[in-house]
């Protein structure tokens, strides 16, 4: 089986990630932050480790600005129903996912005015073009940082400068990227950062989360739940103080605990070495499928995009392609449009969607050989089987 | 004779955590235990140490710029 639908999620995951997740249902299962009692304490032991390991990932200072959600989504849900209103002005790029376009259609039917710079049809994104839109007053510049389509990356570091120029904050979609793509909040001038942990960084699924920098106006981000924290338990009202205030309820603590470890593995091989793995696995796709009469590729540029790439083809629609991929090559991968419209419509292949290969750190040079093989082949013959 | 304790209180779990780090780092014997009834209704948890380190521990919190409630000696 060759496994190419890690955009979707990772796999397989480092084995140390399943023994964390173990060892916390054996040893420790205990609610963290809760009784008090030893096993709790472990409990909440891990959940504070987790948000050091994160934090010096993305190099935010201030462990407790790691916020916990479900995955991506959770985090930027919090971050735009948190803090947009009625009035708001915000600015995002033609590449989004629904995680992000979907809250903010919802935002924008409560009197939030909604800016889409649409951006190159490699899916790139001029952070002058994104200026040019930013002399309106902005309340917040959200990208995705690495597309889940064509895996085309935006130059985050320039599109933050431009956000806070115009004194508007800047959320990332690092829902690709975190684990893959070296990402530093302070020298990338970002102020909300959302990943997952199921992906990049080789966590289990039901794990992500937001991590707010020190420009947010923490009181003025609504919590998008409530309820009890463990702390400030004499009080009917929400705590005022992070991570709490955003985190009510049982979290997702042996999820976690396979995170911490996810993020270990990634830190333990280092992110330049992942990333030169990934960009070979690129090249290999791209350099194979360019070759394919009658493929038509959907990837970043060179040097600016992930081992996620898409296609399509003249002679079969992309879900009869992924199912015969499966079927005759046990080949996985993902088609159709990928949570992502705006995406698709950027790069011209909305509505009928792609073909998506993502490889991950676990794919090797010989995989991609066999898929662009398979490929070819139901390329040519793809009416006659 | 019976060793005497302080403890430091937190408004959250994970602050207690990270005051727990911070006292570890300088070996400074910490325990974190659930807040005594009589301190606070709260259903947290602070770090207890012995109180000949209040002072250190203290000046650690401050230097550290760790927000902690108060210490107080049980």
């Amino acid at each position: 089986m060759i496994y190419l639908d890690n955009s979707a999620t990772s796999f397989p995951k480092p084995s140390a990630v399943l023994e964390a997740m173990a060892r916390f249902t054996n040893e420790y299962g205990a609610n963290p932050g809760r009784s008090g009692h030893c096993l709790s304490v472990d409990a909440g032991r891990i959940m504070y480790e987790a948000r050091e390991a994160l934090a010096a990932l993305f190099n935010q200072r201030d462990p407790l600005r790691v916020l916990f959600a479900a995955n991506a989504t959770g985090g930027l849900n919090q971050a735009l129903l948190g803090l947009l209103r009625s009035g708001d002005r915000v600015v995002t790029s033609g590449m989004e996912h629904n995680s992000v376009m979907r809250p903010l259609r919802a935002l924008e039917a409560e009197g939030v005015r909604v800016v889409v710079a649409p951006g190159a049809s490699d899916g790139t994104l001029d952070p002058d073009d994104l200026r040019g839109l930013l002399s309106e007053r902005t309340s917040m510049v959200v990208v995705n940082h690495g597309s889940n389509v064509n895996g085309c990356l935006q130059s985050i570091r320039e599109i933050g400068g431009a956000a806070r120029e115009a004194g508007a904050l800047f959320l990332v979609d690092a829902a690709q990227t975190a684990g893959c793509v070296d990402i530093d909040m302070e020298r990338d001038n970002i102020d909300l950062l959302a990943f997952t942990g199921h992906k990049a960084l080789y966590g289990p699924q039901g794990t992500g989360g937001l991590v707010v920098g020190e420009r947010v106006p923490i009181e003025r981000m609504r919590p998008l739940v409530y309820g009890g924290t463990g702390s400030r338990s004499e009080f009917e009202t929400q705590p005022d103080f992070i991570p709490d205030r955003f985190e009510s309820g049982t979290p997702n603590t042996i999820g976690i605990a396979g995170l911490l470890e996810g993020v270990r593995f990634v830190r333990e091989t280092g992110i330049a070495a992942i990333r030169r793995h990934e960009d070979e696995l690129a090249a290999g796709i791209c350099r194979g499928l360019s070759t394919i009469d009658g493929v038509r590729l959907f990837a970043g540029p060179e040097g600016r995009r992930l081992s996620t790439v898409s296609f399509t083809c003249d002679r079969l629609a992309p879900s009869e392609f992924g199912l015969r991929l499966d079927e005759e090559f046990d080949i996985l991968c993902r088609v159709g449009l990928h949570c992502a419209p705006a995406a698709h419509t950027t790069i011209g292949s909305f509505p009928e969607g792609t073909v998506r290969l993502s490889a991950g750190f676990f794919t090797t040079q010989e995989d991609i050989v066999s898929a662009v093989k398979a490929i070819r082949t139901l390329a040519k013959n793809g009416e006659s089987s | 004779m019976k060793e005497e304790y302080c403890v430091a209180l937190f408004h959250s779990t994970s602050l207690a955590l990270r005051g727990e780090k911070l006292c570890r780092g300088e070996a400074i014997a910490v325990k974190l235990i659930p807040v005594p009834r009589h301190l606070s209704s709260d259903c947290g948890v602070c770090l207890r140490f012995p109180s000949a380190h209040e002072e250190r521990v203290r000046a650690l919190f401050e230097g550290k710029s760790l927000e902690f409630d108060s210490i107080v000696r049980l």
